[in-house]
Protein backbone atom coordinates (compact mmCIF):
# COMPACT_ATOMS: atom_id res chain seq x y z
CA UNK A 1 0.00 0.00 0.00
CA UNK A 2 2.85 2.43 1.05
CA UNK A 3 4.96 1.72 -1.71
CA UNK A 4 2.35 1.92 -4.13
CA UNK A 5 1.09 5.14 -2.94
CA UNK A 6 5.21 6.53 -3.13
CA UNK A 7 5.59 4.94 -6.80
CA UNK A 8 2.06 6.57 -8.37
CA UNK A 9 2.73 10.05 -6.18
CA UNK A 10 6.12 10.69 -7.69
CA UNK A 11 4.57 9.25 -10.97
CA UNK A 12 1.88 11.54 -10.47
CA UNK A 13 4.99 14.82 -10.12
CA UNK A 14 6.68 13.77 -13.34
CA UNK A 15 3.66 13.40 -15.32
CA UNK A 16 2.65 17.26 -14.21
CA UNK A 17 6.17 18.24 -14.58
CA UNK A 18 6.00 16.82 -18.11
CA UNK A 19 3.14 18.78 -19.20
CA UNK A 20 5.05 21.94 -17.60
CA UNK A 21 7.75 20.91 -20.03
CA UNK A 22 5.25 20.54 -23.08
CA UNK A 23 3.49 23.85 -21.94
CA UNK A 24 7.18 25.62 -22.01
CA UNK A 25 8.08 23.90 -25.22
CA UNK A 26 5.02 25.48 -26.87
CA UNK A 27 5.68 28.86 -25.58
CA UNK A 28 9.20 28.34 -27.44
CA UNK A 29 7.79 27.26 -31.22
CA UNK A 30 5.07 29.80 -30.81
CA UNK A 31 6.72 32.46 -30.00
CA UNK A 32 5.39 35.05 -31.07
CA UNK A 33 8.90 36.94 -30.41
CA UNK A 34 12.32 36.04 -29.62
CA UNK A 35 12.03 36.87 -26.27
CA UNK A 36 9.08 34.67 -25.25
CA UNK A 37 10.99 32.19 -26.77
CA UNK A 38 14.18 32.22 -24.70
CA UNK A 39 11.70 32.78 -22.05
CA UNK A 40 10.12 29.36 -22.83
CA UNK A 41 13.88 27.66 -23.13
CA UNK A 42 14.43 29.06 -19.70
CA UNK A 43 11.74 27.44 -18.23
CA UNK A 44 12.08 24.38 -20.42
CA UNK A 45 15.68 23.86 -18.77
CA UNK A 46 14.31 24.34 -15.44
CA UNK A 47 11.99 21.90 -15.72
CA UNK A 48 13.96 19.17 -17.21
CA UNK A 49 16.10 19.99 -14.09
CA UNK A 50 13.14 19.17 -11.89
CA UNK A 51 12.36 16.07 -13.71
CA UNK A 52 16.00 15.22 -13.52
CA UNK A 53 15.60 15.71 -9.41
CA UNK A 54 12.30 13.72 -9.93
CA UNK A 55 13.55 10.93 -11.36
CA UNK A 56 16.79 10.77 -8.77
CA UNK A 57 14.45 10.38 -6.20
CA UNK A 58 12.38 7.50 -7.67
CA UNK A 59 15.37 5.44 -8.28
CA UNK A 60 17.63 6.59 -5.51
CA UNK A 61 20.22 7.81 -7.74
CA UNK A 62 22.57 10.45 -6.43
CA UNK A 63 24.34 10.70 -10.74
CA UNK A 64 21.03 12.58 -11.31
CA UNK A 65 21.91 15.35 -9.15
CA UNK A 66 24.80 15.71 -11.26
CA UNK A 67 23.23 15.99 -14.27
CA UNK A 68 20.70 18.54 -12.83
CA UNK A 69 23.33 20.76 -11.81
CA UNK A 70 24.86 20.76 -15.04
CA UNK A 71 21.19 21.20 -17.05
CA UNK A 72 21.01 24.50 -14.37
CA UNK A 73 24.45 25.51 -15.45
CA UNK A 74 24.07 24.92 -18.96
CA UNK A 75 20.59 26.85 -19.23
CA UNK A 76 21.67 30.33 -17.27
CA UNK A 77 24.82 30.38 -19.66
CA UNK A 78 22.97 29.81 -23.08
CA UNK A 79 19.61 31.94 -21.66
CA UNK A 80 22.33 34.59 -21.12
CA UNK A 81 24.16 34.58 -24.11
CA UNK A 82 20.60 34.79 -25.76
CA UNK A 83 19.62 37.81 -23.92
CA UNK A 84 22.87 39.71 -24.42
CA UNK A 85 22.35 38.84 -28.57
CA UNK A 86 18.85 40.35 -28.36
CA UNK A 87 20.27 43.62 -26.72
CA UNK A 88 23.06 43.90 -29.58
CA UNK A 89 22.27 41.24 -31.93
CA UNK A 90 20.24 41.60 -35.46
CA UNK A 91 17.13 39.11 -35.62
CA UNK A 92 14.94 38.58 -38.61
CA UNK A 93 11.45 38.05 -37.18
CA UNK B 1 45.68 37.23 6.28
CA UNK B 2 44.60 40.12 3.75
CA UNK B 3 47.06 39.49 1.47
CA UNK B 4 46.25 35.69 1.75
CA UNK B 5 42.53 35.89 1.56
CA UNK B 6 41.39 38.92 -0.42
CA UNK B 7 37.74 38.36 -0.07
CA UNK B 8 37.53 35.98 2.89
CA UNK B 9 33.73 35.37 2.74
CA UNK B 10 33.82 34.40 -1.12
CA UNK B 11 36.69 31.92 -0.56
CA UNK B 12 34.87 30.34 2.50
CA UNK B 13 32.20 30.22 0.01
CA UNK B 14 34.35 28.41 -2.90
CA UNK B 15 35.89 25.96 0.12
CA UNK B 16 32.30 25.12 1.30
CA UNK B 17 30.63 24.47 -2.50
CA UNK B 18 33.91 22.63 -3.13
CA UNK B 19 33.17 20.39 0.23
CA UNK B 20 29.40 20.02 -1.13
CA UNK B 21 30.13 19.23 -4.57
CA UNK B 22 32.47 15.91 -3.59
CA UNK B 23 30.66 15.17 -0.67
CA UNK B 24 33.16 14.44 1.88
CA UNK B 25 35.32 16.34 4.53
CA UNK B 26 38.14 14.08 3.84
CA UNK B 27 41.51 15.79 4.50
CA UNK B 28 42.56 15.85 0.54
CA UNK B 29 39.62 17.30 -0.64
CA UNK B 30 39.79 19.81 1.90
CA UNK B 31 43.53 21.09 0.89
CA UNK B 32 42.36 20.89 -2.46
CA UNK B 33 39.66 22.95 -1.93
CA UNK B 34 41.64 25.36 0.52
CA UNK B 35 43.80 25.92 -2.47
CA UNK B 36 41.43 26.48 -4.64
CA UNK B 37 39.62 29.29 -2.45
CA UNK B 38 42.90 30.98 -2.80
CA UNK B 39 43.68 31.13 -5.97
CA UNK B 40 40.11 31.84 -6.88
CA UNK B 41 40.16 34.85 -4.60
CA UNK B 42 43.42 36.03 -6.05
CA UNK B 43 41.83 36.08 -9.38
CA UNK B 44 38.42 37.83 -8.61
CA UNK B 45 41.40 40.69 -7.09
CA UNK B 46 41.60 41.51 -10.71
CA UNK B 47 38.09 41.93 -11.51
CA UNK B 48 38.30 44.19 -8.47
CA UNK B 49 34.90 43.95 -7.58
CA UNK B 50 32.76 46.61 -5.49
CA UNK B 51 33.65 46.07 -2.02
CA UNK B 52 31.03 46.79 0.59
CA UNK B 53 31.09 45.99 4.09
CA UNK B 54 27.47 44.53 5.08
CA UNK B 55 26.99 44.67 8.74
CA UNK B 56 25.03 43.39 11.52
CA UNK B 57 24.07 39.94 10.89
CA UNK B 58 21.00 39.90 13.17
CA UNK B 59 19.34 42.30 10.96
CA UNK B 60 20.34 40.58 7.73
CA UNK B 61 18.46 37.66 8.65
CA UNK B 62 15.78 39.44 10.32
CA UNK B 63 15.18 41.03 6.35
CA UNK B 64 16.15 37.67 5.13
CA UNK B 65 12.77 35.98 6.95
CA UNK B 66 10.79 39.10 5.85
CA UNK B 67 11.73 38.38 2.45
CA UNK B 68 11.11 34.61 2.45
CA UNK B 69 7.23 35.32 4.09
CA UNK B 70 6.95 38.34 1.14
CA UNK B 71 8.12 35.29 -1.32
CA UNK B 72 5.88 32.55 0.27
CA UNK B 73 2.98 35.22 -0.27
CA UNK B 74 3.47 36.50 -3.67
CA UNK B 75 3.46 32.88 -4.75
CA UNK B 76 0.27 32.36 -3.29
CA UNK B 77 -1.20 35.92 -4.88
CA UNK B 78 0.10 35.17 -8.18
CA UNK B 79 -1.08 31.32 -7.92
CA UNK B 80 -4.12 32.66 -7.71
CA UNK B 81 -4.10 35.34 -10.90
CA UNK B 82 -3.17 32.21 -12.90
CA UNK B 83 -5.86 30.03 -12.12
CA UNK B 84 -8.56 33.01 -11.77
CA UNK B 85 -7.66 32.21 -15.77
CA UNK B 86 -9.62 33.94 -18.45
CA UNK B 87 -12.46 35.30 -16.45
CA UNK B 88 -10.44 38.33 -14.77
CA UNK B 89 -7.28 38.95 -16.86
CA UNK B 90 -4.43 40.41 -14.43
CA UNK B 91 -4.21 44.39 -14.34
CA UNK B 92 -0.51 44.56 -14.67
CA UNK B 93 1.50 47.77 -15.46
CA UNK B 94 4.49 49.54 -15.12
CA UNK B 95 5.76 51.40 -11.63
CA UNK B 96 8.16 54.24 -11.59
CA UNK B 97 10.15 54.39 -8.03
CA UNK B 98 13.03 56.77 -6.64
CA UNK B 99 15.78 55.17 -4.94
CA UNK B 100 18.34 56.09 -2.84
CA UNK B 101 21.02 53.51 -2.86
CA UNK B 102 24.21 53.87 -3.34
CA UNK B 103 26.26 50.96 -3.06
CA UNK B 104 26.10 48.59 -5.98
CA UNK B 105 26.16 45.27 -3.95
CA UNK B 106 22.81 46.95 -2.09
CA UNK B 107 21.08 47.55 -5.68
CA UNK B 108 21.87 43.83 -7.28
CA UNK B 109 20.39 42.08 -4.36
CA UNK B 110 17.40 44.44 -4.59
CA UNK B 111 17.26 43.65 -7.83
CA UNK B 112 17.56 40.07 -7.33
CA UNK B 113 14.82 40.27 -4.46
CA UNK B 114 12.60 42.06 -6.20
CA UNK B 115 13.25 39.82 -9.62
CA UNK B 116 13.01 36.55 -7.63
CA UNK B 117 9.66 37.56 -6.02
CA UNK B 118 6.75 36.55 -8.46
CA UNK B 119 4.92 39.12 -8.98
CA UNK B 120 7.49 42.11 -9.35
CA UNK B 121 10.03 42.31 -12.19
CA UNK B 122 12.67 44.50 -12.34
CA UNK B 123 13.60 46.26 -15.67
CA UNK B 124 15.85 49.43 -15.65
CA UNK B 125 17.49 51.17 -13.62
CA UNK B 126 18.41 54.73 -14.36
CA UNK B 127 21.60 55.59 -12.69
CA UNK B 128 21.29 59.23 -13.43
CA UNK B 129 17.81 60.11 -12.41
CA UNK B 130 18.14 56.91 -9.63
CA UNK B 131 14.90 55.68 -10.73
CA UNK B 132 13.94 52.13 -10.83
CA UNK B 133 10.73 51.15 -13.74
CA UNK B 134 9.63 47.77 -12.37
CA UNK B 135 6.59 46.11 -14.02
CA UNK B 136 4.06 44.75 -11.47
CA UNK B 137 1.76 41.52 -12.53
CA UNK B 138 -1.63 42.71 -10.70
CA UNK B 139 -1.72 46.30 -9.07
CA UNK B 140 -4.57 46.17 -7.55
CA UNK B 141 -3.47 49.16 -5.67
CA UNK B 142 0.12 50.49 -6.88
CA UNK B 143 0.96 52.04 -3.41
CA UNK B 144 1.44 48.67 -1.54
CA UNK B 145 4.11 47.43 -4.01
CA UNK B 146 5.70 51.40 -3.62
CA UNK B 147 5.60 50.89 -0.22
CA UNK B 148 6.98 47.45 -0.70
CA UNK B 149 9.98 48.09 -2.57
CA UNK B 150 11.14 51.64 0.04
CA UNK B 151 10.64 48.91 2.56
CA UNK B 152 13.12 46.58 1.00
CA UNK B 153 15.50 49.66 0.21
CA UNK B 154 15.33 51.22 4.03
CA UNK B 155 16.06 47.52 4.96
CA UNK B 156 19.22 47.38 2.88
CA UNK B 157 20.43 50.82 3.33
CA UNK B 158 20.38 50.09 7.47
CA UNK B 159 22.58 46.51 6.46
CA UNK B 160 24.77 48.39 3.96
CA UNK B 161 25.08 51.26 5.31
CA UNK C 1 12.07 0.11 -6.65
CA UNK C 2 12.31 -1.74 -4.20
CA UNK C 3 14.69 0.82 -1.89
CA UNK C 4 11.54 3.51 -1.48
CA UNK C 5 9.99 1.32 0.61
CA UNK C 6 13.01 1.63 3.25
CA UNK C 7 11.69 4.98 3.92
CA UNK C 8 10.08 5.21 7.56
CA UNK C 9 6.29 6.66 6.69
CA UNK C 10 7.12 10.33 8.07
CA UNK C 11 9.98 10.23 5.50
CA UNK C 12 7.94 9.04 2.25
CA UNK C 13 4.59 11.02 3.10
CA UNK C 14 6.96 14.48 3.39
CA UNK C 15 8.88 13.10 0.51
CA UNK C 16 5.66 12.49 -1.74
CA UNK C 17 3.76 16.07 -0.65
CA UNK C 18 6.52 18.12 -1.21
CA UNK C 19 7.27 16.42 -4.79
CA UNK C 20 3.51 16.77 -5.63
CA UNK C 21 3.68 20.24 -4.16
CA UNK C 22 6.64 21.37 -6.20
CA UNK C 23 5.65 19.78 -9.15
CA UNK C 24 1.63 21.28 -8.71
CA UNK C 25 3.43 24.92 -8.97
CA UNK C 26 5.81 24.61 -11.29
CA UNK C 27 2.50 23.30 -13.59
CA UNK C 28 1.34 25.80 -12.57
CA UNK C 29 3.81 28.96 -13.05
CA UNK C 30 4.01 27.08 -16.94
CA UNK C 31 0.41 27.51 -17.69
CA UNK C 32 0.55 30.88 -16.73
CA UNK C 33 3.63 31.31 -19.17
CA UNK C 34 1.39 29.81 -21.62
CA UNK C 35 -1.95 31.63 -20.76
CA UNK C 36 -0.76 35.59 -20.19
CA UNK C 37 -1.36 38.05 -23.39
CA UNK C 38 1.36 39.89 -23.03
CA UNK C 39 5.57 39.53 -22.95
CA UNK C 40 6.20 41.39 -19.70
CA UNK C 41 3.03 39.47 -17.50
CA UNK C 42 4.82 36.10 -19.00
CA UNK C 43 7.77 37.26 -17.34
CA UNK C 44 6.86 36.54 -14.15
CA UNK C 45 5.83 33.05 -14.58
CA UNK C 46 8.92 31.18 -14.30
CA UNK C 47 9.72 32.61 -11.07
CA UNK C 48 6.88 30.55 -9.58
CA UNK C 49 9.20 27.13 -10.76
CA UNK C 50 12.07 28.47 -9.17
CA UNK C 51 11.23 29.78 -6.26
CA UNK C 52 8.53 27.84 -5.17
CA UNK C 53 8.84 24.35 -7.47
CA UNK C 54 12.87 23.95 -7.05
CA UNK C 55 12.97 24.12 -2.92
CA UNK C 56 10.21 22.51 -2.64
CA UNK C 57 11.83 19.45 -4.88
CA UNK C 58 14.76 20.12 -3.58
CA UNK C 59 13.59 19.66 -0.21
CA UNK C 60 11.98 16.22 -1.34
CA UNK C 61 15.37 14.94 -2.47
CA UNK C 62 17.24 15.85 0.26
CA UNK C 63 14.91 13.79 2.67
CA UNK C 64 14.92 11.06 0.94
CA UNK C 65 18.43 10.57 0.39
CA UNK C 66 19.18 12.22 3.86
CA UNK C 67 16.93 9.35 5.52
CA UNK C 68 17.64 6.63 2.80
CA UNK C 69 21.54 6.65 3.18
CA UNK C 70 21.48 8.19 6.96
CA UNK C 71 24.09 10.73 5.27
CA UNK C 72 23.12 14.09 5.77
CA UNK C 73 24.82 16.15 2.99
CA UNK C 74 22.48 18.54 1.70
CA UNK C 75 24.22 18.87 -1.69
CA UNK C 76 21.30 19.58 -3.34
CA UNK C 77 21.41 23.28 -1.37
CA UNK C 78 23.95 24.06 -4.52
CA UNK C 79 20.56 23.82 -6.72
CA UNK C 80 18.91 25.50 -4.84
CA UNK C 81 20.99 28.14 -4.69
CA UNK C 82 21.95 28.48 -7.51
CA UNK C 83 19.15 28.62 -9.47
CA UNK C 84 17.67 31.56 -6.84
CA UNK C 85 20.68 33.69 -7.62
CA UNK C 86 20.68 32.99 -11.45
CA UNK C 87 16.75 33.29 -12.57
CA UNK C 88 16.45 36.84 -11.53
CA UNK C 89 19.52 37.60 -13.44
CA UNK C 90 18.30 36.21 -16.88
CA UNK C 91 14.81 37.60 -15.87
CA UNK C 92 16.41 40.64 -15.62
CA UNK C 93 18.70 40.38 -18.78
CA UNK C 94 15.63 39.51 -21.06
CA UNK C 95 13.51 42.27 -19.59
CA UNK C 96 15.75 44.44 -20.58
CA UNK C 97 16.38 43.32 -23.70
CA UNK C 98 12.58 43.08 -24.69
CA UNK C 99 12.16 47.11 -23.11
CA UNK C 100 15.15 47.64 -25.83
CA UNK C 101 13.42 46.19 -28.58
CA UNK C 102 10.18 47.59 -27.77
CA UNK C 103 11.41 51.09 -27.59
CA UNK C 104 13.18 50.89 -30.73
CA UNK C 105 9.82 49.22 -32.57
CA UNK C 106 8.27 52.14 -31.19
CA UNK C 107 5.37 50.09 -29.41
CA UNK C 108 2.69 51.74 -27.47
CA UNK C 109 1.94 50.77 -23.64
CA UNK C 110 5.81 51.05 -23.11
CA UNK C 111 7.44 53.68 -20.89
CA UNK C 112 9.53 55.92 -23.06
CA UNK C 113 13.52 56.37 -21.69
CA UNK C 114 13.38 59.24 -19.44
CA UNK C 115 15.08 62.16 -21.04
CA UNK C 116 18.55 63.17 -19.00
CA UNK C 117 17.93 66.24 -16.74
CA UNK C 118 20.20 67.79 -17.87
CA UNK C 119 23.24 67.67 -20.22
CA UNK C 120 25.82 65.57 -19.66
CA UNK C 121 29.04 63.81 -21.35
CA UNK C 122 27.60 60.53 -22.33
CA UNK C 123 29.40 58.02 -20.30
Amino acid sequence: MMELSIIWSILIAQIMLGLAMAFAFFRMVRGPRAQDRILGLDTLYINAMLMLLTFGIRTANTLYFESALIVALIGFVSSIAFGKFLMRGEIIE
Amino acid sequence: MRTWFPYPLLSIALLLIWLLLNQSVAPGTFVMGTILATGLGWVTLKLSPVRSHPRRILLTLRFGFAVALDIIRSNLAVIAVILRGRRRPPSSGFLTVDLDIDDENALALLACILTATPGTAWLEYDRRRKSLLFHVLDMENERVWIDTVKRYEAALKEIFG
Amino acid sequence: MSHLTDLPVWAAILVCGLTLLGAAITLIGSVGLLRFTSFYERLHAPTLATSGGVILICAASIICFAVLQSRWVFHEILIIVFVLVTTPVTLMLLGQAALYRDRVKEKRGVPLKQRPPREEPTE
